[in-house]
């Protein structure tokens, strides 16, 4: 674990700060907040922009959903990292509910039961 | 529930009672940090669950006026207006302790004023709104980040946390309990073995003198 070798580390972490993948037509807004965007086409290219971002030591990488659905195993190599975190996000067409499957997975991994969501599926 | 193979001598017994002391020591400290991590952790994860919720609904909301946006505009034009960005996103990390898990603390530190870093004449008021709304979710979108994380990084110390517990209790505890149980078992059989034998040797003593 990275972080565990001392605060000092982490702040030096952060100097690059938010990171956008995705289909181009998804991604080109975050530019305009100023955030670092890598517009991607296939699974294959999203998952090098991904990791090509957590070497360059990005504290967050915000991937579209359709996109991290292509690359489950690299995103849940990155899950056990303190940084960076990879958070799905919906696109234009709205979420598929990926990210809440995650949150999910996480409860189930914790508790061993799903809790919150338990009635609504 | 197989027993360790050990000696049974008094100095093993001595040292497994004492391991066994440990043990029940540490599977109460860890099932208590299991307990409160638990009880924080379904606090965040409900959190965390309602901020996703909210977030994507503002964030499909303002991609969905991009895309419209996008529609009207004129590719070249629209990726012009967007090459400059219109504001400066810096964040800070920090490491934050929960339940001495370490989780990385995501905030913004420097906002920088929303201006506008386009002309007007080639774009429409759709893109302004859109960038706009954007970046009203940005915070949140941060601090989604920040919490799912912490999310994440929780509960693996949880789940890692029960699997100890668990094998204090189920196998560790058990296994110490039963050898220590033998051991006295073999230790009070060979104690009346002994005295037998005593006995035995004083009564043929006894009758080799009378």
């Amino acid at each position: 674990m990275p972080m565990s070798s001392g605060k000092g580390c982490v702040s030096s972490m952060s100097d690059k700060g938010l990171a956008v993948v995705g289909e181009r037509d998804s991604v080109l807004a975050f530019k305009a907040l100023g955030m670092v965007v890598a517009a991607v086409e296939t699974g294959q290219e999203a998952a090098r922009a991904v990791q090509h971002f957590a070497r360059e030591g990005f504290a967050v990488v915000f991937i579209t959903e359709s996109m991290a659905a292509l690359i489950p195993e690299l995103l849940s190599r990155y899950r056990h990292e303190p940084l960076p975190a990879i958070i799905p996000i919906p696109t234009h067409q709205g979420a598929t509910g990926m990210g809440m499957a995650g949150i999910k997975q996480n409860i189930e991994k914790a508790v061993g039961a799903d809790i919150l969501y338990g009635k609504d599926g | 529930m197989a027993t360790l193979r050990v000696n049974p001598t008094r100095m093993e017994l001595t040292r497994l009672k004492r391991r066994l002391n440990t043990a029940a020591r540490g599977h109460k400290l860890l099932k208590d940090k299991r307990d409160e991590m638990m009880r924080q952790f379904i606090a965040l994860a409900r959190r965390n669950h309602d901020l996703r919720l909210e977030v994507e609904k503002a964030l499909s909301a303002a991609l969905a006026q991009f895309a419209l946006a996008r529609a009207t505009i004129p590719r070249e034009a629209l990726e012009g207006a967007l090459l400059y960005p219109a504001r400066q996103v810096d964040i800070a990390v920090e490491t934050g302790n929960v339940m001495s898990v370490r989780v990385p603390k995501i905030s913004i530190t420097d906002e920088g004023q929303a201006r506008q870093s386009y002309g007007t004449a080639q774009t429409t008021g759709e893109l302004d709104r859109a960038i706009a709304q954007l970046a009203e979710v940005l915070p949140q979108l941060v601090e989604l980040a920040s919490m799912e994380k912490t999310c994440n990084l929780l509960a693996d110390e949880i789940e890692r946390t029960r699997r100890r517990v668990n094998a204090l209790e189920y196998k560790t505890i058990p296994e110490l309990g039963e050898t220590i149980h033998s051991i006295s078992m073999k230790l009070d059989e060979n104690e009346r073995g002994n005295l037998t034998r005593l006995m035995k040797t004083k009564e043929l003593l006894q009758k080799r003198d009378s």
